[in-house]
């Protein structure tokens, strides 16, 4: 039931990525009744984007205790909506514009031909625009100082690289059991409580330990550590020894206070917080665009009827390359959510990135491609269709995504919401 | 009632020939393929043999995409997928039938029967793959061009995954012969078929290459080509004229996979291993490349623009970095200033002609 629940949690995370990525698809499908291939390589563009850029930020300011300042995460963010943005203006305005009249078949073959381009692009290694520390070595007598390994390069290169972690991922509803005076036992390694503690069966515990310590010039001062505890379920009275990692010395906890730390059965992390809430309120920004602005109601008439639409002063090319920044836009924030849950980027032309894509597309067609709202359902949809399907039998995670999507298409070609509501974008 | 000897007699010595003349297209594949198989090693060495095959079956894979893609408009990116049914089901007819008919694999004394057992499994390959073809082209009736698309590169990831699963190799032949449907799904997960002799040399290839081709332009002149031409056009125009939608798409993609695994059994047969990533849509794209470089609709033009995208990654081997930039720039170009590909509908011998045939609007088809 735990992991029912965690999943759930995993869901609703995931989903809202999917989403923010479907919302791209489902925009421009609204206005120029396309598949914009390119789109997931714009999402994977500004994951790189805020990877190289956070990577280049935190080495300039190299601040030792590794504390990353919160503007970091703002810089990161911005830039890779900057660059996406204008990304997504240039194959827009020199790919597809040229082709509007074209028919179907060679918008999708250039939009092919786009995502094609963004990944190898992506792929090619470019001079390195932060290097880690310089290595010096000792060759016949001499020292050799060499440029140190490059940390980040633009183009961004054909090996996975991990995102520099920018927030920690807090578990936010963590409980606090008890808190006291912490003393070390006979053994390294070893504490001793103050009070009673109880183990329950099947639960985490972990100690914060606030001590002291003493710096190399004499003064002091004050770190919380986290401390795992290695302890049989049950109650143990005070005075009893009870193991812990890391391993620390009687000397070492002298005078320190503590804090019993129970995980939780579900744990929830700030980042997942983070991830729906920037989501939800991304979604519901877009719902008041659409439905509440004059912008808004160009797009809507954009997707009726273009020749209508400017018939009737709306500046149609305009409108067609906002909702391009637009869908790019979203998918740069979901670009910059993801990679702080799942840090390994891969290299540009790597299959999981186009399934992703895939799967937010799989996501905007389900609900109803064109309809805002449905590619929203779609992606929760889709995320819980597969993580719940990955429960049950693993592999197979990414055929269930396409077996709905054929079923989908056999028996409601216009998705799940394509018929519901009649305002479509 | 006249008898059947009267019924020949009556036929004029014109019409009598034609069941000869019917062969001749096939009498010259094999001829080609002999000039191919006994001259080119008196030309190149070795490695540019493996070339030329590699050539030969790209060949075969993108003049049947070119049926369902070209031919009928019908966009599918799931063409390794079909590949990758062939070769996986060849690869595993010749390895686990040598293993049972010899009990070894790649034995020099059990050549002609296992180039017999390659031809088997390339039927079987073929078939097979004709088969996903079929249940492919289903779905293609109720859905127009981008969501085809979709639905057949999520076919070949599909395939794909299910490749990953196959259980491990099977290499002791006592054991293939106490359960041998068991152990010819052995095809090794993700690390990929190995051990499968490389029967295909240049005859074969390059005689399906002449099949291939000789099948796609025929089939491209016949009513069935017409057919094809039409849905492509417009398929509401197709329908009004009587062309049976459903029976001439779903043609199309049985007609394309069959060679589709065609391609995929030999490409297994040169001494390449079959693997998972092979069912993948970068092979795919691949293939899509050489069909619009060509000129959708164009046998020749596939021909030629699968032997550019062979031999470009030989030639440019120092820029093999930006090969596929170059490749992609090329496919955006190309939409942009010659939407029809190089050669569009036409083949390479009716440009002389001139465009006078077919006036052509500035956006290609409407």
């Amino acid at each position: 039931m735990d992991e029912f629940f965690q999943i759930l949690i995993a869901t609703v995370a995931v989903g809202s990525l999917y989403a923010l990525i479907a919302l791209g698809y489902t925009l421009v499908y609204g206005v120029l009744k396309f598949i914009n291939f390119a789109h997931s390589d714009v999402f994977v563009l500004g994951a790189w984007t805020s990877f190289t850029v956070s990577v280049v930020v935190l080495n300039k300011i190299a601040d030792p205790s590794g504390v990353t300042p919160w503007w970091v995460v703002v810089v990161a963010f911005l830039s890779a909506v900057t660059v996406c943005g204008v990304v997504g203006y240039c194959i827009e305005r020199f790919a597809y514009r040229p082709l509007r009249k074209a028919p179907r078949l060679n918008v999708l073959i250039t939009a092919i031909g786009v995502s094609l381009l963004l990944q190898n692009v992506g792929q090619i290694t470019g001079p390195a625009v932060a290097r880690g520390p310089e290595k010096t070595s000792i060759k016949d007598g001499q020292t050799v100082t060499q440029a140190g390994d490059p940390l980040a390069t633009v183009p961004f290169g054909a090996s996975p690289k991990s995102m520099p972690k920018l927030i920690e991922n807090v578990v936010l509803n963590e409980s606090v059991m008890q808190s006291g005076n912490l003393a070390g036992g006979a053994m390294r390694g070893t504490v001793v409580f103050d009070k009673p503690v109880t183990f329950s069966e099947g639960r985490q515990y972990r100690l914060d330990v606030t001590r002291t310590v003493a710096n190399a010039d004499g003064t002091t001062r004050v770190v919380v550590e986290k401390l795992n505890l290695d302890a049989e379920p049950g109650t143990f009275e005070p005075g009893t020894e009870i193991r812990t990692t890391p391993r620390r010395t009687a000397a070492e906890l002298q005078g320190s206070t503590y804090e019993l730390i129970r995980s939780p059965r579900v744990p929830i992390g700030l980042i997942e917080v983070i991830i729906v809430v920037v989501s939800l309120s991304l979604m519901v920004g877009l719902q008041l665009l659409i439905f509440r602005t004059k912008l808004g109601s160009a797009m809507r008439a954009l997707s009726h009827n273009i020749e209508t639409a400017a018939l009737m002063g709306v500046n149609t090319n305009f409108v067609i390359s906002f909702t391009f920044v637009l869908g790019a836009v979203l998918a740069a924030s979901a670009a910059f959510l993801y990679p702080m849950k799942y840090p390994g980027l891969n290299q540009t032309a790597h299959g999981i990135w186009v399934l992703l894509g895939l799967k937010a597309f799989v996501a905007a067609v389900v609900g109803g491609i064109g309809n805002v709202r449905g590619a929203v359902l779609g992606g929760f949809l889709i995320a819980a269709i597969e993580l719940f399907g990955g429960w049950a039998y693993a592999p197979l995670k990414d055929v269930y995504v396409f077996a709905l999507l054929i079923a989908v298409l056999l028996y409601r070609p216009n998705g799940l919401l394509g018929r519901a509501v009649t305002e479509k974008v | 009632m006249k008898t059947l000897a009267q019924h020949i007699s009556e036929i004029s010595p014109a019409r009598a020939f034609r069941p000869v003349a019917v062969f001749v297209p096939w009498v010259v594949c094999v001829l080609l393929a002999l000039a191919v198989h006994f001259v080119s090693p008196l030309l190149v060495n070795e490695y540019w043999e493996s070339v030329l095959q590699r050539m030969g079956v790209f060949i075969v894979a993108a003049v049947s995409l070119n049926i369902v893609n070209g031919f009928t408009g019908q966009f599918s990116m799931g063409h390794a997928g079909f590949m990758a049914i062939g070769g996986y089901i060849g690869a595993g007819v010749t390895y686990y039938g040598s293993l049972i008919l010899h009990g070894s694999v790649g034995d020099p004394n059990f050549a002609v029967q296992g180039t017999l057992l390659m031809l088997a499994g390339l039927v079987a390959g073929a078939c097979t793959a004709a088969g996903a073809g079929y249940l492919v082209g289903l779905p293609s009736l109720r859905l127009r061009g981008d969501y085809l698309a979709i639905v057949t590169l999520g076919f070949g990831e599909i395939i794909r995954v299910l490749l990953e699963l196959t259980p491990k190799q099977v290499s002791d032949a006592a054991a293939v012969k106490a359960s041998p449907i068991v152990s010819f799904f052995g095809f090794n997960g993700a690390t990929g078929f190995a051990g499968t002799p490389a029967y295909a040399n240049l005859f074969w290839i390059w005689l399906f290459v002449a099949i291939t081709c000789v099948i796609a332009y025929r089939m491209k002149t016949s009513s069935s080509g017409r057919a094809f031409l039409s849905i492509r056009e417009d398929e509401i125009a197709a329908r009004a004229m009587g062309v049976d939608l459903t029976k001439y798409k779903v043609r199309a993609f049985v007609l394309a996979a069959f060679f589709g695994g065609v391609a995929g059994a030999l490409y297994s047969h040169t001494g390449v291993n079959p693997s998972p990533t092979d069912a993948g849509f970068q092979r795919s794209f691949d293939i899509i490349i050489m069909v619009v470089l060509g000129g959708l609709g164009s046998v020749s033009g596939s021909v030629l623009a699968a032997m550019i995208l062979v031999l470009m990654p030989e030639l440019l081997r120092d820029l093999q970095q930006y090969r596929l930039v170059l490749y992609a720039l090329l496919l955006i170009v190309m939409m942009l200033v010659r939407p029809k590909g190089l050669f569009g509908v036409k083949e390479i011998w009716d440009l002389s002609r001139g465009d006078r045939k077919q006036p052509v609007g500035k956006g290609g088809t409407p």
